[in-house]
């Protein structure tokens, strides 16, 4: 419409071929507009270079110079810091897959919220978990979703947990350098049985039986590497799951709020509970209390 | 103006002339039959007298694209030197990220989607060949063996039995349709796939080990390019049974 447009250069430059191209991109890409030379963000959207980047010389430096404190550049006083405060755990034993997380967002010492969702239900048979920047988190794995369903739609059947968790890690590691903060596990259950994948915003991909991410997941490790056995009985492995986010919430400033727990099965997974730490932290201090007494 | 200068151009009538023109190139080309059994796949092809100087070890029309994957091709054999490689590539590909072999029917659809897309570009002309790939995916829902058949124009379907490539495909074709109503799926072991396929081929080549290359894919996806002494013995059990039934016919 012609009342949109801006008269910026005299009209003795060649807009285009025809009047109805004035104000469009077309005629701004003709007249060499910088803004214009970049292709559409949304014509491929988790391909590197067709983001919308910051409008700046070099994108790449200037995000690592900002962001990139989890990029292993080391800590150079970035004006955003992202810490992974978060416990997340999740692992493999003969029953399928847990995966347990706590809900506490924190910005510096504010706790910016207590019910955050650190599970991303990706499809009935894939769990992705979120620690780092949440919109990173949250963003790529819903891409992935994406891309899960298409590789079902075009190929007939689910996508392996391996495929998955690598179109994620490739991903990744063609962002590296940009400041991505992202430490997820993908768990799932395919041909191959019950599957657990690390995926890290530096294109890290490891396969194992047992991981926790996050600032609490030293303490974490400790009750998860105390107890677990490959044999466990569903109820235990809930039960190993639950309390070692409750350990590390209770002494990890930045892990806290509730407890979801996600059980990984042949036939899709189920949420389990949603148990506020606090309230476990009286039911394991009854538990004590009677163990001592006997 | 004429509608089989450019690629991109329908005649009135609704033809992609160029992509017809190149079915004919394939019609040229030398004949290729492909058997799926039970559990195998059998894919003979038609060996063309070549030159007496010329090396025949290098005349290879039978093509390996992953493990447990051949194709063989009619048409233009610089054409299908190059499709076979980006399907090498792709197959690679997919090994890479996600970490699985690719099934025949991902290698046959993307053949497919190359062919197609130089149907729909400007300043290409489309491959001058039809394929015939042929594999056997084995998962936990048992042997399951692959016949697809792809052509110039894009499409990619999946067949029993199929020929590919020279004059007589059509009548070929017909007699596989004949053989194959007699025939219950249990029935086609290796042996009878391995017969039918040279008993096919022999209707338009002149009978005989020299002129055929027979290749059997089978569980596990092993390969087996069949040996001259082989094929003469299918060749000669054929003949056997063809004068047997001239003979009987002949009592009547």
């Amino acid at each position: 419409m012609m009342t949109d447009f801006v008269v910026s250069s005299p009209p003795c430059v060649t807009i285009g071929n025809d009047i109805l191209d004035i104000g469009s991109r077309k005629a701004r890409r003709q007249r060499g507009d910088p803004m214009e030379m970049l292709p559409s963000a949304s014509a491929m959207i988790g391909a590197p270079g067709q983001f919308d980047l910051p409008a700046v010389a070099n994108p790449a430096m200037y995000c690592r110079s900002h962001f990139a404190s989890v990029c292993g550049t080391g800590d150079e006083n970035q004006s955003v810091k992202f810490a992974k405060g978060t416990t997340t755990l999740a692992f493999k034993f003969q029953g399928g897959v847990i995966v347990s997380v706590d809900s506490r967002s924190t910005m510096g010492a504010y706790i910016s919220s207590g019910t955050v969702k650190k599970v991303i239900e990706i499809n009935p048979f894939l769990l992705g978990t979120m620690a780092g920047g949440a919109a990173d988190c949250s963003f790529w794995e819903r891409n992935l979703g994406m891309e899960c369903r298409l590789y079902q739609l075009r190929n007939g059947r689910r996508i392996s947990v391996a495929a998955a968790s690598k179109l994620l890690a490739n991903v990744m590691s063609s962002y590296r350098g940009y400041g991505l903060s992202m430490g997820t596990m993908i768990a799932g259950w395919d041909e191959k049985g019950p599957q657990l994948y690390y995926v890290d915003d530096d294109g890290t991909r490891l396969k194992g039986k047992m991981f926790s991410v996050g600032s609490g997941s030293t303490y974490a490790y400790g009750i998860l590497d105390t107890h677990y056995r490959e044999d466990m009985t569903i109820e235990e492995a809930i039960d190993l799951g639950k309390r070692a986010i409750y350990h590390a919430a209770h002494r990890d400033a930045a892990s806290g709020g509730i407890n979801n727990l996600y059980h990984m099965t042949k036939d899709g997974f189920v949420k389990v509970h949603s148990i506020d730490v606090n309230d476990m932290h009286y039911e394991f201090a009854d538990e004590r209390a009677n163990a001592m007494a006997t | 103006m004429s509608y089989d200068r450019a690629i991109t151009v329908f005649s009135p009538d609704g033809h992609l002339l160029q992509v017809e023109y190149s079915m004919e190139a394939v019609r040229r080309g030398s004949t290729v039959v492909g058997v799926q059994g039970k559990d195998c796949v059998v894919l003979a092809v038609e060996k063309r007298a070549i030159a007496k100087l010329q090396d025949p070890r290098t005349i290879r029309k039978i093509a390996s694209i992953d493990d447990r994957t051949v194709l063989a091709f009619a048409g233009l054999t610089a054409d299908a030197r190059v499709l076979i490689n980006k399907v090498r590539v792709e197959a690679q590909s997919y090994r890479l990220t996600m970490e699985d072999a690719p099934s025949v029917d991902y290698l046959a659809r993307y053949l497919a989607r190359i062919q197609q897309r130089y149907t729909q570009q400007g300043g290409v002309r489309p491959f001058g060949i039809a394929t015939l790939v042929a594999g056997v995916n084995d998962d936990d829902k048992g042997v399951k063996p692959y016949l697809y058949q792809t052509d110039p124009a894009g499409t990619h379907s999946r067949w029993k039995a199929q020929v590919i490539g020279g004059r007589n495909s059509k009548s070929l074709r017909e007699f596989l349709e004949k053989q194959y109503q007699d025939l219950k799926e249990d029935d086609l072991t290796e042996e009878k796939c391995v017969r039918l396929a040279i008993q096919a081929l022999s209707e338009v080549v002149d009978s005989g080990a020299k002129t055929m290359q027979v290749c059997v894919v089978r569980q596990g996806g092993l390969k087996e390019m069949l040996s001259e002494s082989d094929i003469q013995a299918h060749v000669d059990l054929i003949q056997a049974s063809m004068d047997e039934d001239k003979k009987t016919s002949s009592d009547e």
